[in-house]
């Protein structure tokens, strides 16, 4: 298999979502494997993709699409 | 099916019935204080038993060890969290959180910043699985500049979240009628503001809590937002209601640390205050000494 074949196949498969309101690219297919790849605890973190609350045990199940919009909360100070 | 009444509900819809309670010569006293024959120092709220009605945010500290300092100075057996909209790696992330869960006290997440129902109830699912707890005080915001509470987004959401098993914790307005409609949507626990958040104004309205009080014999109410001095918690104490939360007032004071102490003394102090019964005002003197009556003719 060629360079120029492997490279074809990167691109095929990278999508544009938008993180906390800044688009990024990622190969990832799932919101799982986007924690993963973020480098992320996926326990620190909770997910919402299109404005809609994805909890941790369904992030697997989780499928990523061109332009999915992707939020993500952390525990801050409160009052 | 009907679920088993709430331990208040029976007493609320006898106080209904009820003609307010007339106490001569006075109008200002607060409410009588309940179970003066059981142990006072516990309370129970959401499930759990305290001893402490203290309640402190953990927000705006000069650093995070007098935020720790202050949380065991004010004896607070819960503190408040919040989320924000990050992603943050590694120790920025945790460190915060491990410091608050290293105190032992039980989390009081926040629904900080949410201006509708549906972002609230987002949240709120959310702060249950980073939290790891059904506790949660639900903020929806409707007017930026006040900071207060937009009673029919509240509502919305306070009875979705109800119905999720969560324990609803609801920062309100201190009018009775919004009150009790969050009280009929399943609501257990009331959070009545005092003044706008972080404003340190005090208690603006101490009369619509004293209504609160009266009306709403058994439900827990906390005081929210806007206590500014250990006397305003004193005030909230002695009206009878049983907790009071706060952030600024402490985590902006000159000694934070030192404050945290004043206002444990102060909520221990308005609290048994009210326990022991606060004497009714009179309009005229009424001496002390026992001479009335007997002239001193020198």
């Amino acid at each position: 298999m060629s360079t120029i074949d492997n490279a074809a196949d990167a691109t095929l498969h990278t999508i544009t979502v938008v993180v906390n309101g800044h688009p990024e690219s990622t190969t990832a297919t799932t919101l799982h494997a986007w924690v993963e790849a973020r480098g992320v605890q996926p326990a620190g973190l909770a997910t919402a993709v299109n404005g809609n609350f994805v909890p941790r045990s369904l992030r697997a199940q989780q499928p990523l699409a061109e332009g999915d919009t992707i939020l993500t909360f952390q525990p801050i100070e409160g009052g | 099916m009907l679920s088993a009444p709430r331990d208040w509900e029976v007493e609320r819809s006898a106080q209904v019935k009820e003609e307010p309670a007339t106490r001569a010569g006075d109008t200002e006293q607060s409410a009588l204080p309940p179970r003066r024959c059981q142990d006072q120092s516990e309370w129970h709220i959401g499930g759990r038993t305290l001893t402490s009605r203290f309640f402190l945010g953990t927000a705006s500290y000069p650093s995070p060890q007098i935020l720790q300092d202050a949380i065991q100075a004010s004896g607070a057996q819960v503190v408040t969290m919040g989320l924000r909209r990050q992603l943050a790696h590694g120790a920025e992330a945790g460190d915060f959180f491990a410091l608050i869960k290293a105190t032992g006290a039980h989390l009081l997440p926040n629904t900080a910043g949410c201006h509708t129902a549906r972002e609230a109830i987002t949240l709120a699912h959310m702060a249950r699985e980073l939290f790891d707890t059904t506790w949660i005080k639900l903020e929806v915001v409707g007017d930026a500049h006040t900071l207060q509470p937009d009673p029919f987004e509240l509502l919305a959401a306070a009875t979705q979240l109800v119905k999720d098993g969560f324990d609803v914790f609801p920062y309100c307005m201190d009018d009775l009628v919004s009150c009790q409609r969050l009280l009929d949507a399943g609501c257990n626990i009331l959070m009545p503001w005092g003044a706008p958040i972080g404003s340190g104004q005090g208690l603006v309205n101490p009369g619509a809590l004293r209504t609160l009080r009266a009306r709403l014999p058994g439900v827990p109410l906390i005081v929210d937002a806007g206590i500014g001095s250990p006397a305003d918690a004193v005030q909230a104490m002695e009206l009878g209601l049983d907790a009071v939360l706060l952030n600024s007032a402490v985590a902006h004071a000159v000694d934070p640390v030192r404050m945290a102490r004043a206002f444990k003394l102060g909520i221990e102090s308005g609290r048994l205050a009210f326990e022991a019964g606060v004497m009714a005002r009179q309009d005229m003197a009424v001496a002390s000494t026992p001479v009335a009556g007997h002239p001193i003719l020198l």
